[in-house]
């Protein structure tokens, strides 16, 4: 790395961090819960991105997965009175009962847990191809759903988890975004991404070329997974309250979009897209709620921002295919090309003057 | 379990086998020809359930033409579909997962686009005095429509069978099922071709769309959902692109979601979980589906 990129890193990571810093200290919580929500949703759609943009398994299972990182990650963090309190149907069974372990626990058994579970799916659905693939996991996703409904001895069912403690702040979302960043940028990197891209490009071409296609499809599913689970642990601490309705079908397909919107074979992209989605999400709330201009009011329609997102989804992939960024990134290459460019720009302008 | 429970449940079976098939059928020949999970099948079912269920209650038509309008309406409904979300894809030569990504955006739409207009409220379906009277069997009592959906299935069973296989359109649907260049070569419109499969198909997502409704007759615009997963999951372990294979799928899918929860009682929870872990054990062991076609890939 040259000095002037590390440069240019550490102006960007100052920036960034100083921005935080200001946003954690003078922004209403109702704002920082929007940029909590944009770094958690950035990490799961690098994750999906993984899966679905840079090794071509197009997986709909991301909700599934979240869901297993929200439960397991407060199942350990929440305090045993709250644990005594929410499970009045039937107690929560034994080792879960009388633990209350801090935060950093949760998200590691959260963590382990999804890949445990991804590892589990992957192995058989991963032989899958294409459209199968995607229905199987969609499948499974909904097995979760269905399965963490029905244990009430573990999930307490229907009911959900509440009074989850608010562990979730800027700095743990942004730093998990920011090591999910680094994780997927690393891999994407060396020679595992570019036997991912390689298996999305061209799979018989890429088996005549020796790359273990199953080892490397299972490897990218269960790192993906494993971020969207950890992204589904911060979730549930920073929303206080899980239950099973929560990991729909629905959150899979906002994923989704954030990474089709960006496009599905970029970093940036997958950034960007979480980002947009998430800022629109909030800022269209207002449809969804009634209106009143002036002396006219309109009812609310619950599901107008859906029937926005879903039209935006189907414009983007007949008109944009490949997302707003493609598979290009935002580079550091690239940086310094526009830096110098405009650097040269006004340099040649005084020498002429 | 009596003998008469017994029964009981198994015209239930029969009645959601038929069900399942009958929407099963209309997947699989969009499947079959276009290779797109058509994701906002399910939400074509309630769009015919709805126009159905409007045609009686604001226009105050007779309820059997309320329901061929429906089936002719629903049908239109999955014709634009067609054009609107899947042609221009396909005619810029797009990789199939983006058809994939712009079904699950039009099932999306239209849920929230029904939420819109219609509301979230469940709203009670009609039942027509024909369907809803009860039969005595002995001790097994039974509505009326428990019978007449499994004769209408073989009836329209018979239908595609004679269109797919004994007419000019159909021989132009199974060509194109094989090979479009060489289709489109022999002269065959293939535009034309996919419309037509998708009006069909979509006729008979209002037709199960309708005959759902009768069976629960609390109709909801998210309500599709779940059938049109299953029935996609009926066609795939028939063998997907196999009209008979997609009838069987939708009986054994029908009968292990009744019977499974009459033997197993305490499983009721687990009902609808029951399709997914079918749909994993059979993809895993024939992933081409009990009747479906073993696939060469060519390079």
């Amino acid at each position: 790395m040259t000095k002037q990129r590390k440069l240019i890193l550490l102006v960007g990571a100052l920036i960034v961090s100083s921005f935080l810093i200001y946003a954690n200290f003078f922004f209403d919580p109702y704002v920082l819960r929007i940029l909590n929500l944009i770094a958690i949703y950035m990490s799961a759609a690098l994750g999906l991105s993984l899966i679905n943009g840079f090794t071509g398994q197009f997986s709909l299972g991301i909700a599934g997965f979240m869901a297993v990182g929200g439960y397991a990650a407060s199942l350990l963090t929440l305090p045993i009175s709250v644990k005594e309190s929410i499970f009045f149907i039937r107690p929560l069974i034994w080792p879960f009962n009388s633990l209350e372990l801090p935060f950093i626990v949760g998200i590691l058994f959260a963590a382990v847990m999804t890949a445990i579970f991804s590892f589990l799916i992957g192995f058989p659905v991963l032989r899958l191809r294409g459209d199968y693939l995607a229905i199987a996991t969609l499948g499974f996703s909904e097995v979760i759903r269905v399965v963490s409904t029905n244990t009430i001895t573990i999930t307490n069912g229907a009911l959900g988890l509440k009074g989850i403690p608010a562990f979730t702040n800027i700095w743990w979302s942004f730093g998990f975004a920011g090591f999910s960043l680094f994780v997927i940028w690393r891999l994407i990197n060396s020679s595992y991404g570019r036997a991912f891209k390689a298996i999305r490009d061209n799979e018989m071409a890429a088996e005549a070329m020796g790359i273990a296609l199953f080892k490397n499809k299972l490897l990218a599913f269960v790192i993906g997974s494993t971020l969207a689970g950890i992204a589904g642990a911060l979730l549930a601490h920073l929303l206080t309250a899980i239950d099973p309705a929560m990991f729909r079908f629905f959150l899979t397909f906002n994923v989704l979009l954030m990474i089709v919107l960006g496009g599905m074979g970029s970093i940036t992209g997958a950034v960007l897209g979480a980002t947009i989605v998430t800022f629109l999400f909030e800022f269209l709330r207002y449809l969804d709620s009634p209106m009143e201009w002036g002396f006219i009011t309109i009812p609310g329609a619950p599901g107008l921002r859906m029937v926005i997102f879903s039209t935006l989804l189907i414009i983007m992939i007949l008109f944009r295919r490949q997302g707003l960024m493609g598979d290009r990134e935002l580079s550091l290459a690239w940086i310094e090309k526009s830096f110098s460019r405009i650097f040269h720009r006004r340099g040649g302008g005084n020498g002429n003057s | 379990m009596t003998l008469t429970h017994f029964f009981q449940h198994l015209a239930n079976a029969v009645y959601l086998g038929s069900l399942y098939a009958l929407i099963a059928i209309g997947y699989t020949m969009v499947y079959g020809i276009l290779r797109l999970i058509n994701f906002a099948h399910g939400e074509l079912l309630i769009v015919g359930a709805f126009i159905a269920y409007y045609g009686i209650l604001i226009f105050h038509l007779p309820w059997w033409l309320s329901f061929i309008i429906a089936i002719a309406l629903g049908a239109l409904v999955g014709m634009s579909l067609e054009r609107v979300a899947y042609r221009p894809l396909r005619e810029r030569g797009a990789p199939r997962i983006s058809l994939l990504v712009s079904a699950i955006g039009a099932s999306f739409f239209l849920q929230n686009l029904g939420l819109v207009i219609i509301g979230g409220r469940h709203k009670s379906f009609y039942r027509p005095p024909f369907f809803a009277q009860t039969l005595q069997l002995g001790d097994v009592t039974v509505m009326n429509f428990l019978f007449i959906l499994p004769i209408i299935t073989i009836i329209i069973l018979g239908i595609v069978f004679l269109l797919v296989y004994r007419s000019k359109t159909g021989m132009a649907m199974r060509a194109l099922a094989k090979d479009y260049p060489t289709a489109r070569l022999m002269g065959i419109n293939i535009n034309r071709i996919i419309a037509y499969t998708f009006a069909l198909g979509s006729a008979l997502a209002a037709i199960g769309g309708i005959m759902y409704a009768l069976r629960y007759p609390a109709i909801h615009p998210l309500a599709g959902v779940l059938p049109g997963l299953k029935c996609f999951i009926a066609a795939v372990v028939g063998g997907i692109g196999n009209v008979p294979g997609a009838v069987l799928g939708g009986f054994i899918l029908g009968m292990l979601e009744i019977m499974g929860i009459a033997f197993f009682p305490h499983l009721a929870g687990y009902r609808d979980a029951i399709a997914f872990i079918v749909l994993i054990i059979i993809l895993s062991f024939k992933p081409t589906g009990l009747l479906g076609e073993q696939v060469v890939e060519k390079v």
